[in-house]
Protein backbone atom coordinates (compact mmCIF):
# COMPACT_ATOMS: atom_id res chain seq x y z
CA UNK A 1 0.00 0.00 0.00
CA UNK A 2 2.05 2.85 -1.36
CA UNK A 3 0.20 5.57 1.19
CA UNK A 4 2.17 3.68 3.85
CA UNK A 5 5.70 3.17 3.83
CA UNK A 6 7.37 -0.08 5.18
CA UNK A 7 8.11 0.88 8.69
CA UNK A 8 4.47 1.90 9.17
CA UNK A 9 4.46 5.36 8.52
CA UNK A 10 2.36 7.54 6.17
CA UNK A 11 3.66 8.72 3.18
CA UNK A 12 4.07 12.30 3.19
CA UNK A 13 0.59 12.98 0.61
CA UNK A 14 -1.51 10.74 2.01
CA UNK A 15 -0.05 12.18 5.66
CA UNK A 16 -1.01 15.82 4.08
CA UNK A 17 -4.61 15.21 2.80
CA UNK A 18 -5.53 13.52 6.29
CA UNK A 19 -4.36 16.30 8.66
CA UNK A 20 -7.23 18.67 6.56
CA UNK A 21 -10.13 16.39 6.46
CA UNK A 22 -11.09 17.09 9.68
CA UNK A 23 -13.87 18.94 7.47
CA UNK A 24 -15.02 17.53 4.37
CA UNK A 25 -13.59 18.50 1.24
CA UNK A 26 -13.32 17.64 -2.33
CA UNK A 27 -10.49 16.61 -4.83
CA UNK A 28 -10.10 20.23 -6.73
CA UNK A 29 -10.18 22.25 -2.86
CA UNK A 30 -7.61 20.08 -1.63
CA UNK A 31 -5.52 20.43 -4.41
CA UNK A 32 -5.40 23.94 -3.81
CA UNK A 33 -5.17 23.69 -0.14
CA UNK A 34 -1.89 21.37 -0.71
CA UNK A 35 -0.64 22.83 -4.18
CA UNK A 36 -0.84 19.78 -5.60
CA UNK A 37 -1.54 18.25 -9.00
CA UNK A 38 -5.34 17.51 -9.01
CA UNK A 39 -4.63 13.73 -10.64
CA UNK A 40 -1.93 13.30 -7.80
CA UNK A 41 -4.66 14.08 -4.66
CA UNK A 42 -7.36 11.85 -6.84
CA UNK A 43 -4.54 8.82 -6.82
CA UNK A 44 -3.78 9.44 -2.71
CA UNK A 45 -7.56 9.45 -2.16
CA UNK A 46 -8.16 6.47 -4.16
CA UNK A 47 -5.46 4.55 -2.35
CA UNK A 48 -6.24 5.89 1.43
CA UNK A 49 -9.87 5.21 0.74
CA UNK A 50 -8.87 1.43 0.04
CA UNK A 51 -7.08 1.62 3.10
CA UNK A 52 -9.80 2.78 4.95
CA UNK A 53 -8.42 5.97 6.19
CA UNK A 54 -11.04 7.95 3.90
CA UNK A 55 -14.84 7.84 3.51
CA UNK A 56 -16.45 9.26 0.74
CA UNK A 57 -19.99 11.35 1.68
CA UNK A 58 -22.87 9.97 0.02
CA UNK A 59 -24.20 11.11 -2.69
CA UNK A 60 -22.48 14.81 -2.89
CA UNK A 61 -21.41 16.36 -5.97
CA UNK A 62 -18.23 16.74 -6.52
CA UNK A 63 -17.52 13.83 -3.67
CA UNK A 64 -16.58 15.17 -0.72
CA UNK A 65 -14.16 13.24 1.58
CA UNK A 66 -13.73 13.02 5.39
CA UNK A 67 -10.93 11.41 7.44
CA UNK A 68 -12.29 8.08 9.29
CA UNK A 69 -11.63 6.48 12.76
CA UNK A 70 -8.91 4.55 10.95
CA UNK A 71 -7.62 7.35 9.78
CA UNK A 72 -7.14 9.21 12.83
CA UNK A 73 -5.44 6.13 14.43
CA UNK A 74 -3.06 6.11 11.43
CA UNK A 75 -2.49 9.98 11.94
CA UNK A 76 -1.61 9.29 15.50
CA UNK A 77 0.41 6.21 15.09
CA UNK A 78 2.35 8.39 12.16
CA UNK A 79 2.82 11.35 14.78
CA UNK A 80 4.03 8.97 17.59
CA UNK A 81 6.13 6.83 14.98
CA UNK A 82 8.32 10.50 13.96
CA UNK A 83 8.96 11.51 17.26
CA UNK B 1 -16.90 0.45 -30.52
CA UNK B 2 -13.11 -0.78 -30.02
CA UNK B 3 -11.97 -2.95 -27.84
CA UNK B 4 -9.23 -2.05 -25.62
CA UNK B 5 -9.35 -4.44 -22.42
CA UNK B 6 -5.86 -6.05 -21.76
CA UNK B 7 -4.88 -9.53 -24.12
CA UNK B 8 -5.88 -12.49 -22.64
CA UNK B 9 -3.50 -15.79 -23.37
CA UNK B 10 -1.86 -15.33 -26.56
CA UNK B 11 -4.75 -13.03 -28.03
CA UNK B 12 -3.26 -9.78 -29.57
CA UNK B 13 -4.81 -6.44 -27.65
CA UNK B 14 -6.05 -4.02 -30.37
CA UNK B 15 -4.19 -1.02 -30.06
CA UNK B 16 -5.71 2.91 -29.74
CA UNK B 17 -6.59 4.83 -32.88
CA UNK B 18 -7.14 7.94 -32.93
CA UNK B 19 -10.69 8.88 -31.44
CA UNK B 20 -10.84 6.09 -29.57
CA UNK B 21 -10.97 6.05 -25.27
CA UNK B 22 -7.81 5.56 -24.30
CA UNK B 23 -7.71 2.37 -22.39
CA UNK B 24 -7.51 2.81 -18.83
CA UNK B 25 -4.92 1.82 -16.40
CA UNK B 26 -3.94 1.94 -12.57
CA UNK B 27 0.78 1.95 -12.27
CA UNK B 28 3.39 2.10 -9.98
CA UNK B 29 5.23 5.63 -10.76
CA UNK B 30 7.78 7.70 -9.07
CA UNK B 31 5.18 10.13 -7.91
CA UNK B 32 3.14 7.03 -6.58
CA UNK B 33 0.58 4.78 -7.95
CA UNK B 34 -2.03 6.38 -10.40
CA UNK B 35 -5.01 5.68 -12.72
CA UNK B 36 -5.19 7.23 -16.53
CA UNK B 37 -8.59 8.52 -15.11
CA UNK B 38 -7.31 10.36 -11.92
CA UNK B 39 -5.72 13.16 -15.05
CA UNK B 40 -9.19 13.51 -16.25
CA UNK B 41 -10.48 16.94 -17.21
CA UNK B 42 -6.59 17.54 -18.02
CA UNK B 43 -4.88 16.48 -21.24
CA UNK B 44 -2.25 14.18 -21.23
CA UNK B 45 1.25 13.40 -23.03
CA UNK B 46 1.55 9.58 -21.98
CA UNK B 47 5.02 8.80 -23.29
CA UNK B 48 6.85 5.98 -23.45
CA UNK B 49 11.04 5.68 -23.16
CA UNK B 50 12.89 2.44 -24.26
CA UNK B 51 15.19 2.45 -20.44
CA UNK B 52 16.99 4.13 -18.11
CA UNK B 53 19.88 5.81 -18.06
CA UNK B 54 20.35 5.64 -22.06
CA UNK B 55 22.05 8.83 -23.48
CA UNK B 56 18.67 9.73 -25.92
CA UNK B 57 15.93 9.16 -23.34
CA UNK B 58 17.95 11.55 -21.05
CA UNK B 59 17.91 14.14 -23.30
CA UNK B 60 14.89 13.79 -23.96
CA UNK B 61 13.91 14.02 -20.28
CA UNK B 62 15.70 17.00 -20.13
CA UNK B 63 13.50 18.43 -23.25
CA UNK B 64 10.17 17.40 -21.39
CA UNK B 65 11.46 19.00 -18.59
CA UNK B 66 11.84 22.36 -20.11
CA UNK B 67 8.22 22.43 -21.88
CA UNK B 68 6.64 21.00 -18.43
CA UNK B 69 5.66 24.31 -16.93
CA UNK B 70 4.38 25.30 -20.88
CA UNK B 71 2.62 22.20 -20.85
CA UNK B 72 1.24 23.03 -17.32
CA UNK B 73 -0.13 26.41 -18.61
CA UNK B 74 -2.03 24.54 -21.43
CA UNK B 75 -3.52 22.06 -18.45
CA UNK B 76 -1.35 19.62 -19.86
CA UNK B 77 0.05 16.84 -17.80
CA UNK B 78 3.14 14.72 -18.70
CA UNK B 79 3.41 11.12 -17.74
CA UNK B 80 6.93 9.03 -18.73
CA UNK B 81 7.03 5.62 -19.18
CA UNK B 82 9.21 2.45 -19.38
CA UNK B 83 9.48 -1.26 -18.50
CA UNK B 84 12.28 -0.26 -16.11
CA UNK B 85 11.35 -0.51 -11.85
CA UNK B 86 10.53 2.69 -9.69
CA UNK B 87 13.77 2.32 -8.21
CA UNK B 88 15.70 2.18 -11.36
CA UNK B 89 13.29 5.22 -12.29
CA UNK B 90 14.21 6.71 -8.85
CA UNK B 91 17.98 6.61 -9.29
CA UNK B 92 18.35 7.71 -13.03
CA UNK B 93 16.22 10.72 -12.12
CA UNK B 94 18.80 11.36 -9.19
CA UNK B 95 21.44 10.67 -11.87
CA UNK B 96 19.74 13.16 -14.11
CA UNK B 97 19.44 16.09 -11.19
CA UNK B 98 23.08 15.48 -10.50
CA UNK B 99 24.90 15.35 -13.35
CA UNK B 100 22.52 18.14 -15.07
CA UNK B 101 20.80 19.97 -12.14
CA UNK B 102 17.35 19.17 -13.77
CA UNK B 103 14.29 18.34 -11.29
CA UNK B 104 11.87 15.82 -13.43
CA UNK B 105 8.56 17.16 -12.12
CA UNK B 106 6.60 14.63 -13.97
CA UNK B 107 5.76 10.69 -12.79
CA UNK B 108 7.45 8.17 -14.63
CA UNK B 109 5.52 5.12 -14.52
CA UNK B 110 7.66 1.27 -13.69
CA UNK B 111 5.46 -0.66 -16.54
CA UNK B 112 8.11 -3.95 -15.24
CA UNK B 113 5.14 -6.32 -16.50
CA UNK B 114 4.14 -4.48 -19.74
CA UNK B 115 0.76 -4.38 -19.12
CA UNK B 116 0.34 -0.59 -20.35
CA UNK B 117 2.38 -1.20 -22.90
CA UNK B 118 1.03 -3.60 -24.17
CA UNK B 119 -2.48 -1.66 -24.22
CA UNK B 120 -1.00 1.16 -26.15
CA UNK B 121 1.23 -0.66 -28.35
CA UNK B 122 4.52 0.74 -27.03
CA UNK B 123 6.54 -2.78 -27.73
CA UNK B 124 8.14 -2.65 -31.11
CA UNK B 125 9.71 -6.49 -31.12
CA UNK B 126 11.31 -6.11 -34.49
CA UNK B 127 12.72 -2.86 -33.35
CA UNK B 128 13.18 -2.29 -29.79
CA UNK B 129 13.43 -6.32 -28.24
CA UNK B 130 11.31 -6.08 -25.13
CA UNK B 131 11.57 -2.16 -24.41
CA UNK B 132 9.11 0.69 -25.21
CA UNK B 133 9.88 2.37 -28.17
CA UNK B 134 9.65 6.15 -28.11
CA UNK B 135 5.48 6.52 -28.88
CA UNK B 136 3.86 9.58 -27.59
CA UNK B 137 0.13 9.62 -26.97
CA UNK B 138 -2.10 12.86 -26.59
CA UNK B 139 -5.07 12.38 -24.52
CA UNK B 140 -8.00 15.19 -24.33
CA UNK B 141 -9.41 15.69 -21.17
CA UNK B 142 -12.73 13.70 -22.03
CA UNK B 143 -10.02 10.30 -22.60
CA UNK B 144 -10.22 10.73 -25.87
CA UNK B 145 -7.03 9.58 -27.48
CA UNK B 146 -6.10 12.48 -29.85
CA UNK B 147 -3.13 12.04 -31.28
CA UNK B 148 -0.21 8.96 -31.58
CA UNK B 149 3.59 9.50 -32.53
CA UNK B 150 5.75 7.02 -32.91
CA UNK B 151 9.85 7.43 -33.27
CA UNK B 152 12.62 4.81 -33.95
CA UNK B 153 15.06 4.47 -30.67
CA UNK B 154 18.08 6.37 -32.59
CA UNK B 155 16.15 9.11 -33.16
CA UNK B 156 15.29 11.52 -30.12
CA UNK B 157 11.53 13.71 -29.93
CA UNK B 158 11.44 17.11 -30.56
CA UNK B 159 9.63 18.22 -27.73
CA UNK B 160 8.67 21.84 -29.22
CA UNK B 161 6.75 19.44 -31.58
CA UNK B 162 4.59 17.94 -28.53
CA UNK B 163 3.94 21.50 -27.53
CA UNK B 164 3.04 22.84 -30.61
CA UNK B 165 0.35 20.03 -31.43
CA UNK B 166 -1.44 20.38 -27.91
CA UNK B 167 -1.60 24.37 -29.19
CA UNK B 168 -3.15 23.31 -32.37
CA UNK B 169 -5.26 20.38 -30.96
CA UNK B 170 -6.69 23.01 -28.34
CA UNK B 171 -6.84 25.86 -30.68
CA UNK B 172 -9.07 23.23 -32.67
CA UNK B 173 -11.17 22.36 -29.93
CA UNK B 174 -11.69 26.04 -29.20
CA UNK B 175 -12.61 27.11 -32.39
CA UNK B 176 -13.36 24.62 -34.77
CA UNK B 177 -10.81 25.20 -37.21
CA UNK B 178 -8.13 22.78 -38.67
CA UNK B 179 -4.40 24.20 -38.76
CA UNK B 180 -1.76 24.07 -41.81
CA UNK B 181 1.47 22.69 -42.12
CA UNK B 182 3.86 24.24 -39.37
CA UNK B 183 1.33 25.86 -38.00
CA UNK B 184 2.73 28.26 -35.01
CA UNK B 185 0.16 30.06 -32.66
CA UNK B 186 -0.75 33.23 -33.52
CA UNK B 187 -0.70 32.04 -36.81
CA UNK B 188 -3.76 31.76 -39.25
CA UNK B 189 -5.94 28.81 -39.07
CA UNK B 190 -7.41 26.90 -42.34
CA UNK B 191 -11.67 25.87 -42.60
CA UNK B 192 -11.69 22.30 -42.64
CA UNK B 193 -13.32 21.65 -45.89
CA UNK B 194 -17.05 22.09 -46.36
CA UNK B 195 -19.45 18.94 -46.41
CA UNK B 196 -22.75 20.25 -48.66
CA UNK B 197 -22.72 21.78 -51.45
CA UNK B 198 -24.36 24.62 -49.69
CA UNK B 199 -21.54 25.09 -47.44
CA UNK B 200 -19.37 25.15 -50.29
CA UNK B 201 -20.89 27.81 -51.83
CA UNK B 202 -21.32 29.63 -48.91
CA UNK B 203 -17.69 30.34 -48.41
CA UNK B 204 -17.22 31.90 -51.69
CA UNK B 205 -19.54 34.55 -50.60
CA UNK B 206 -18.29 38.34 -49.39
CA UNK B 207 -14.61 39.08 -49.14
CA UNK B 208 -12.41 36.70 -47.29
CA UNK B 209 -8.60 37.52 -46.62
CA UNK B 210 -6.37 34.98 -48.21
CA UNK B 211 -9.33 32.66 -49.79
CA UNK B 212 -8.03 30.77 -52.68
CA UNK B 213 -11.56 28.35 -53.33
CA UNK B 214 -14.23 27.47 -51.60
CA UNK B 215 -12.08 24.43 -50.39
CA UNK B 216 -8.88 26.15 -49.11
CA UNK B 217 -9.49 29.24 -46.93
CA UNK B 218 -7.54 30.20 -44.57
CA UNK B 219 -8.91 31.66 -41.26
CA UNK B 220 -7.93 33.92 -38.73
CA UNK B 221 -7.94 32.30 -35.25
CA UNK B 222 -8.75 34.55 -31.98
CA UNK B 223 -6.05 34.90 -29.13
CA UNK B 224 -6.72 32.58 -26.15
CA UNK B 225 -7.47 35.19 -24.19
CA UNK B 226 -10.79 36.38 -26.24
Amino acid sequence: MACINPDGTLSTVARRILEILDQPADPPELAVRLGLPLWRIRATLREIGRAGLVVADDGSTPATFRISDLGHEALEIDRETGK
Amino acid sequence: MTETSAPTGDQMPTLPRLGDPAPGFEAESTQGPLALEDFRGSWVVLFSHPADFTPVCTTEFLAFARIEPALKARNTELLGLSIDSVYSHLAWLSAIRQHFGVEIPFPVIADADRSVARLYGMVMPEQAGTETSRCVFVIDPEGIVRAMIYYPLTTGRNSDEILRLIDALQATDRHGIATPADWRPGDRGILPPPRTVEDAAQRMEGEQPGRVDWWFCPSDIPDRTD
